[in-house]
């Protein structure tokens, strides 16, 4: 059994303008210790589907059907108690802006400390001692005499340290990890990764890592979920994603950024927009941007089906793509291909 | 041929105290830019890369004189912006245009794109009445958009198309220098690479010099003739793309190119973390800004009486740091 | 196909993805038409908010009866020639004074035997315009002096907001007690008076505004492009300011009406004996000990419903046109 399996989340946004289907009919699952990494541009529901887990979905938001099975219990149906327990127990959650996750009126050790709290019954000194001890673990300097600052003295790099210790203050089987670098330099970023790296190999964490950087999901993670306009489109171990993507979104992904050391003058593009999610094109959502795109696709939403060449491939961890390529309805050939520079 | 040319450019500009520390006289200064040299030439696209609170916005809008600098001057055709006139400086703004890395905040969403974008011509008086309506949809459709967008609002396009319209704006009065100020950091990685190719393709028809303000190198590696390396409000490596990123290097800029993350699973190349985070520019490191976090750096590096100059170390290239060469020996090989 | 493990960077590349071959790129969903516009997306978020609206009818009837309670003559021509009040206002002896409702009278006559149904509908007039007019007159002083004040600042700034926080400094009824007893009685004299302390409200919401639009990327992007500064204010600042003033000015409609009661009451606002709805609860205020709760209630009535409709439109006019409504979109 999977640490936590997803399927077929529908999650809509009831808005003025429509029916937003943020997340439609999305399954995964992240095993013990695996990280997970979901890739999408703005608009496509990797946020939606990070919060839908911790049941975090506000008005006009509502979670209208599928599965969140985190160690086989069902985290929907689960009561506000049980979901209180489990945010910040088992599953810790960072956002994208540490400045908001933290309260500026409270210091940091105490907010450390609070999460603990709310989770154990241990005595004030020994939850103290804790908070101490998380804040060293993520590498925050001195955390006896930083305990008592406040965020505003932090820079914005400690600052997500600091919201990482309050994530893994309970030590946390899961970690939802929300563009955690993305406000952050270059620089920084290279040092929270690395810290993230060694947390998880650490204490057996696994986390799903939210992200649009593929340079940083090619580095962090183990497996990938590429999702575009609410659907995931492709997933695969991520190597096999980098070295042989099936679905033309993620080649056109691919193609699109930027690398240094490619010596090209001109990027190719991947054209259109993603589309606005109350008003989805039939058929495939891509077909409209698609170089591929068939009469077909304009009339049938491919499922999400096996894309290995050969059977032996076919195994649990397989590669999937959601294109009708791959259920023999295109007469024409997904004919791109990734080529390695000797 | 120089286009734009900073000399001693300066910045500084007080931190919000309460009322009491200014009785008191403790007011603090931050120190955004701290006498800037550099040159933008016809034509070029030059990258200015840094992270976040290096001073390269200030530098930026500094240049335009859409902040007025603490001391120094930038000449634009023999003439010292920071003394002229602020109807001189009106006038000027035909020729120097910018572009805003937030395409939603940079436009008034009370108005249609036919009026922000005619707005630049009403002001220069560069085309009034049908002349000016045609030439607004001709921008338009330079940018990439249909004229019949001239009669919608802001809001209702995508992020990539309203950077679009920020660039028809400042295309319209045909200037010669545009600052762009991250015009893709907040857009989707499919949405910015074809903003960065209609940068390149109107620099090929009107010959615009661009000034590119960037934090992503990956990005600034595409585009850029010439790059220039900010940090604490000092340029510490100026040359030729290509230079920048081969040795020699300064070592921040190194930390800065060994960071960036690739997108290869099986790259498996080191990274120089950097010691810390950006010291505060309200009271940056005596001697060699860098000092505290360098890689190579040795004792004198904080004694010196100011931050390195920069040195030529062979032709267009130059780097303010003495002891430059000892990055290769260090971290050699890549 | 190498899978080998590299330290060289940029060795990956797609080829094949030819995005020329697209076809469709501009699919987009057919929606009928051009989409609204902003004025038109607050109109239609008003129009869902049943209790705004609800407030916007009650508003509405309450100034059609008040304009066609009595003929309106302007220069000896009869410019509204109807009558929904069967009696002139101030009309004595129409009945026996003091008679309880009836069907003549649906509201019963007070003590010099005037119809109160006719003076209540009539004197809506008088209520509805102090409202309106002291209002209108606050913020046109109001948001120039605050524009003024955020936009120049130094001591233009300090000059204004000084004279603002002497002016809040006291207290309302007090200030304007003395001012009508230094001007004496009257219409323009009590909407003189409202104006007087009703300025500053606008004054220090819109500088506070400013303030907020000035820092606004879009007014940068216009100094950018050389547009004078008067233009920016005109073009840019104001309009952006403006919103909470019109959410402002809404609900001071119903605080000016209460005052301008107030005043009436303490026998401070219109002549003795005019139908203006604090008035007629100010002469009434003896008789309701006698039992006559017609002559107090009906006043009274009116001015509770104008007051709570006012604002219940108000509140969905904020509703409707805070720029949450539209960045909600924006934040998907």
């Amino acid at each position: 059994m999977a640490l936590l399996e997803v399927t077929d989340l529908d999650v809509r946004f009831y808005t003025e303008e429509g029916v937003v289907r943020a997340v439609d009919g999305l399954s995964y699952e992240i095993e013990r210790g695996e990280r997970l990494g979901v890739v999408g541009e703005s608009g496509a529901g990797k946020t939606v589907a990070g919060l839908a887990v911790l049941g975090l979905i506000d008005a006009p938001g509502r979670i209208e059907g599928g599965e969140v099975r985190f160690k086989g219990e069902d985290l929907l149906s689960a009561s506000d108690e049980r979901l209180r327990e489990v945010r910040g127990g088992e599953i810790g959650m960072v956002f994208q802006d540490p400045e908001e996750a933290l309260d500026p009126v409270y210091t940091v050790g105490e907010q450390v400390a609070e999460t603990i709290r709310a989770q154990t019954d241990l005595a004030e000194s020994a939850i103290r001692e804790r908070a101490v001890e998380t804040l060293d673990r993520v590498g925050v300097p001195d955390p006896r005499e930083r305990y008592g600052d406040y965020p505003h003295q932090f820079s914005g790099g400690m600052q997500q340290r600091v919201v990482l210790a309050t994530a893994l203050a309970c030590d946390p089987d899961l970690l939802v990890a929300d563009e955690p670098t993305t406000a952050l330099d270059v620089t920084i970023e290279a040092g929270i990764l690395e810290l993230l790296d060694d947390l998880a190999d650490e204490y057996d964490l696994a986390v799903q890592f939210v992200s649009h950087d593929l340079g940083v999901v090619a580095e962090t993670c183990d497996r990938v979920v590429v999702m575009y306009a609410g659907r995931a489109v492709e997933r695969a171990p991520v190597e096999d994603l980098y070295y042989d993507p099936k679905h033309p979104y993620t080649a056109g992904l691919m193609a699109s950024v930027p690398r240094l050391g490619a010596d090209r003058d001109r990027l190719p593009t991947l054209p259109g927009s993603m589309p606005d999610l109350v008003d989805v094109p039939p058929g495939c959502r891509f077909h409209p941007r698609c170089p591929f795109a068939e009469e077909a696709c304009t009339k049938r939403e491919p499922p999400l089906v096996d894309a290995s060449e050969t059977a032996a491939d076919a195994r649990a961890d397989s590669h999937q793509a959601a294109c009708l390529a791959y259920t023999g309805d295109l007469s024409g050939d997904l004919d791109f291909e990734v080529e390695v520079r000797e | 041929m120089t286009l734009l040319r900073a000399r001693g450019l300066t910045k500084h500009y007080p931190t919000e105290e309460g009322l009491l520390d200014r009785f008191l006289g403790n007011r603090q200064w931050v120190r955004a830019l701290d006498g800037v040299d550099l040159e933008i030439r016809e034509g070029e696209t030059l990258a200015l890369v840094g992270e976040s609170g290096c001073g390269k916005s200030t530098l930026g809008r500094t240049l335009l004189r859409l902040e007025e600098p603490t001391a120094g001057s930038v000449y634009h055709r023999g003439d010292d912006l920071t003394s002229l006139s602020t109807a001189e400086m009106r006038a000027r703004r035909a020729d120097l245009q910018y572009v805003f890395q937030n395409p939603t905040s940079s436009l008034d969403p009370r108005h249609t794109v036919g009026e922000l974008v005619g707005e630049a011509l009403d002001v220069h008086g560069v085309a009034r009445g049908r002349e000016r309506d045609d030439r607004v949809r001709d921008l338009l459709e330079t940018v990439g958009l249909r004229a019949s967008h001239a009669n919608r609002y802001p809001h209702e396009f995508s992020g990539g198309q309203r950077q679009r319209i920020g660039i028809a704006r400042a295309l319209a009065v045909d200037p010669e220098l545009i600052v762009c100020d991250e015009p893709v950091s907040a857009l989707d990685v499919s949405v910015q690479a074809r903003i960065l190719n209609l940068l390149a393709d109107l620099q090929a028809e009107f010959g615009l010099a661009y000034l590119f303000i960037a934090h992503d190198l990956s990005v600034v590696e595409h585009v850029a003739d010439r790059v220039a390396v900010m940090y604490l409000g000092e340029l510490v490596e100026v040359g030729p793309t290509e230079a920048v990123f081969s040795p020699p290097y300064h070592p921040y800029t190194r930390a800065l190119l060994s960071a960036i993350p690739e997108p290869d699973p099986l790259w498996e190349g080191d990274r120089i973390v950097l010691d810390g985070s950006v010291p505060s520019p309200v009271d940056p490191p005596p001697g060699c800004k860098f000092h505290t976090r360098c890689p190579v750096a040795s004792e004198d590096c904080g004694e010196w009486e100011s931050h390195p100059d920069l040195e030529s170390v062979g032709g267009d290239h130059a780097i303010a740091c003495p002891y430059y060469d000892r990055v290769e020996s260090t971290f050699g090989g890549d | 196909m190498t899978r080998e493990p590299t330290t060289e960077r940029g060795r990956l590349r797609v080829r094949g993805f030819d995005a020329d071959a697209t076809t469709d790129v501009d699919w987009s969903p057919d929606r009928g038409g051009r989409t609204a516009s902003r004025r038109a997306r607050a109109w239609r978020r008003f129009s869902g908010n049943r209790t705004a609206v609800a407030g916007l009818v009650v508003v509405v009837a309450l100034l059609v009866l008040a304009v066609f309670a009595r003929p309106i003559e302007v220069a000896g021509v009869t410019v509204q020639p109807f009558a929904l009040a069967p009696y002139a206002p101030a009309t004595t002896d129409v009945a026996p004074a003091s008679q309880p409702p009836s069907l003549a009278h649906p509201f019963g006559t007070d003590w010099a035997g005037r119809d109160v149904l006719s003076r209540v509908l009539y004197g809506g007039r008088y209520s509805l315009a102090i409202g309106v007019v002291a209002v209108a007159l606050g913020v046109g002083v109001g948001v120039p002096l605050g524009a003024v004040a955020g936009y120049v600042g130094g001591w233009v700034d300090e000059a204004i907001m000084r004279l603002v926080d002497v002016l809040y400094a006291f207290p309302f009824l007090v200030l304007a007690i003395a001012l009508v007893a230094v001007f004496g009685q009257g219409f323009w004299k009590l909407v003189l008076a409202l104006v007087v302390v009703g300025w500053i409200s606008y004054a220090r919401l819109v500088r506070g505004e400013i303030l907020r639009v000035k820092e606004e990327e879009y007014v940068l992007a216009s100094r950018a492009l050389g547009v004078p500064d008067r233009s920016i204010l005109a073009r840019h600042v104001v309009p952006n300011a403006i919103a909470p003033v019109v959410v402002q000015a809404t609900l001071d409609v119903g605080t000016v009406v209460l005052s301008a009661a107030a005043l009436g009451f303490l026998g401070l606002g219109l002549p003795p004996g005019t139908a203006e709805w604090g008035s007629m609860l100010s002469a009434s205020r003896d008789t309701l000990m006698q039992g006559q709760w017609w002559v107090t209630v009906f006043p009274g009535l009116a001015i509770f419903l104008f007051v709570l409709s006012i604002n219940l439109v108000g509140d969905g006019v904020r509703d409707a046109i805070d720029p949450q409504g539209d960045s909600r979109r924006e934040a998907r």
